[in-house]
């Protein structure tokens, strides 16, 4: 469909650019103008410059070391979700019934855990991986594995994930369902006349289908993960120590916890642009995907 | 495009009898894609079924040992959070600042993705971007600045304030759905109905309103989704007065130690609104989760 041009469509998309900027550009205007001073309370600030930034991207310093420790933990975070994510959504999507009401029946029940509140998220795990009164920690304990997430970083490590993979494969799934959905039958007759295995049906019919949706997945997948909070703030609390406190937690630490408004500041500006740089990253990516898909089917 | 898929959906019926007699054949594959079904969909619903299973139960017997089903059922946890003032009104916090935000990201969204959808203008690639860039922000950078932002104008603690936030993230996500929605109506209609002599706010209201009222429900269902499920910004915003059920829930510690029963009812209850209505967006659900874009 082609579109007209014309600059009057502006006082459409006025009201949203006034709500958006009032929610998101002043309370970031905020953010910088903490950044760059500092307060010895009593509401008295002082113009600090760049040292907030210096201190938080040395890593020798005590902030920097610590914003360091998070960043990576959060970037290992995500790599480990993916990589389990991505592959066993893909799975999933391809074992989804064909037709009938169990199709339904299977988006109804793969949906659920992506509709419950993030809090409740973490507190079902909480109970559910306890050794006590939990049965995932029961039987785990029962089977002569010494398992607790509480006290054992690696344990807290392996809950967590599970909980984020419980949570989210799901979403790979359906959007991997709605891409190879969209593959008509004649593809899949064809490749059976050509005598193509099962494996090269995947890659050259479907992977190739689901590639748009699959880096939407990504997408999704990767910034949710990167902003991760409630559910391991719920389950661990960041602990055992600092082993699962992410970049959101220790901000949210760092601000609302210590009120230490400038580091706090300094912090949320390199997390808010590593996200905006990822993001203009995919989005490139996805406009020139589809800019491709249209040349295509022209 | 469309071209193949008749095609294909014509070869169909035509071969449809060997397809069937293949699969029927091949046996083992077919089995192995319910195995990997049925195991997934275990592993999904265990913790859940583990959450309700606890929330019949006494506070006695989830402490002293492990049983797989309710051995006496009691609704108590049910009754208490249904007749305690604290706890109930957790629940029309959350709902009324949720339904304040659908209510506001709708109206702001429907005009901007008419805009979208049927016009190009200055800047309207950058806009868009933009709009994504505010779903990706993480809340932890915001909790902070929202803080002072709404204590300043005195909402600090009022529905309006969460609301308001979720705005944040709720506004792009209906823009980028009705966008979508908005572009499978053909231009056609617009065009007669203005030769017709429809002023646009009638046509909008009469004929373009009916032709995408599916995706106004799915926009306003996912963002009543959003805006539920989200803590941290709801938490920071609120103290005593607005406080989402989600907050009220971190009291069931107590000197006495968990109260374990009603911790699971209260979370059983807040997954009722969704479990309810996912039914009627089933096949939206990827739609509405990737901002449209599938």
């Amino acid at each position: 469909m082609t579109k007209t041009v014309n600059n009057k469509a502006w006082f459409f998309v006025l009201p949203v650019f006034a709500i958006v900027a009032f929610s998101a550009v002043l309370p970031l205007m905020t953010v910088v103008n903490y950044s760059v001073q500092d307060t010895f309370g009593n509401n008295q600030f002082f113009w600090n410059g760049i040292g907030w930034f210096q201190e938080l991207l040395d890593p020798s310093s005590q902030l920097g070391e610590r914003f360091f420790d998070s960043l990576w933990r959060t970037l290992l975070f995500s790599a480990i979700i993916l990589l389990i994510e991505v592959p066993l959504g893909i799975a999933v999507a391809l074992a989804m019934p064909r037709e009938g009401w169990t199709v339904a029946l299977c988006l109804v029940l793969m949906a659920l855990p992506l509709l419950i509140p993030w809090n409740v998220v973490g507190t079902i795990w909480q109970v559910f991986a306890r050794g006590d009164i939990g049965l995932l920690g029961w039987i785990v304990n029962h089977l002569g594995i010494d398992y607790n997430y509480t006290g054992d970083p690696l344990d807290a490590w392996i809950t967590i994930v599970v909980m984020d993979v419980w949570h989210w494969t799901s979403l790979i799934a359906l959007l991997c369902y709605a891409g190879l959905k969209s593959i008509p039958d004649a593809y899949y007759q064809a490749a059976r006349i050509d005598g193509a295995s099962r494996w090269a049906v995947f890659r050259i019919i479907q992977l190739p289908k689901m590639r748009r949706v699959l880096l939407i997945a990504v997408l999704l997948r990767f910034m949710d993960s990167f902003m991760i909070y409630t559910e391991p703030f719920v389950l661990t609390g960041g602990g055992p120590g600092n082993a699962t406190t992410f970049l959101s937690i220790d901000l949210v630490k760092l601000a609302l916890g210590q009120f230490d408004l400038g580091k706090a500041a300094a912090m949320s500006l390199v997390y808010n642009l590593i996200i905006l740089a990822i993001c203009w990253v995919f989005y490139t990516v996805m406009t020139n995907v589809d800019a491709q898909r249209e040349r295509i089917e022209a | 495009m469309t071209g193949t898929v008749a095609v294909g959906s014509s070869d169909v019926k035509s071969i449809a009898q060997p397809v069937a007699a293949n699969r029927a054949l091949s046996g083992p594959r077919v089995n192995g894609r319910v195995v990997v079904m049925t195991l997934y969909l275990l592993f999904l619903m265990l913790p859940i079924y583990w959450l309700v299973n606890m929330s019949l139960k006494t506070n006695t017997e989830i402490t002293s040992g492990l049983t797989l089903w309710p051995q006496e059922i009691t609704f108590d946890n049910y009754i208490r959070i249904f007749t305690d003032e604290s706890w109930y009104s957790g629940y029309i916090n959350s709902l009324t600042y949720v339904l304040i935000n659908t209510v506001l990201s709708i109206a702001f969204a429907l005009p901007a993705a008419y805009a979208f959808s049927r016009y190009r203008f200055l800047g309207d690639k950058h806009l868009f971007f933009w709009l994504l860039t505010n779903r990706m922000a993480p809340p932890a950078v915001f909790a902070l600045p929202f803080f002072n932002l709404y204590s300043a104008i005195g909402l600090f603690d009022t529905p309006w304030a969460v609301a308001l936030a979720h705005c944040l993230f709720n506004v792009p996500l209906a823009v980028w759905i009705l966008e979508g929605f908005m572009s499978g109506v053909p231009r056609e209609i617009d065009e007669t109905a203005a030769i017709d002599g429809y002023s646009f706010p009638r046509f909008f209201v009469k004929i373009f309103m009916p032709l995408i009222a599916s995706g106004v429900g799915v926009a306003a269902f996912f963002c009543f989704m959003f805006s539920w499920v989200e803590l941290l910004l709801a938490r920071t915003l609120t103290s005593v007065n607005a406080k989402p059920i989600a907050a009220t829930m971190t009291r069931t510690v107590s000197a006495a130690g968990m109260d374990w029963g009603l911790l699971a009812a209260a979370g059983v209850l807040t997954i009722v609104p969704g479990a309810l209505v996912i039914w009627f967006v089933r096949n939206y659900i990827a739609k509405g989760f990737a901002l449209g874009r599938v």
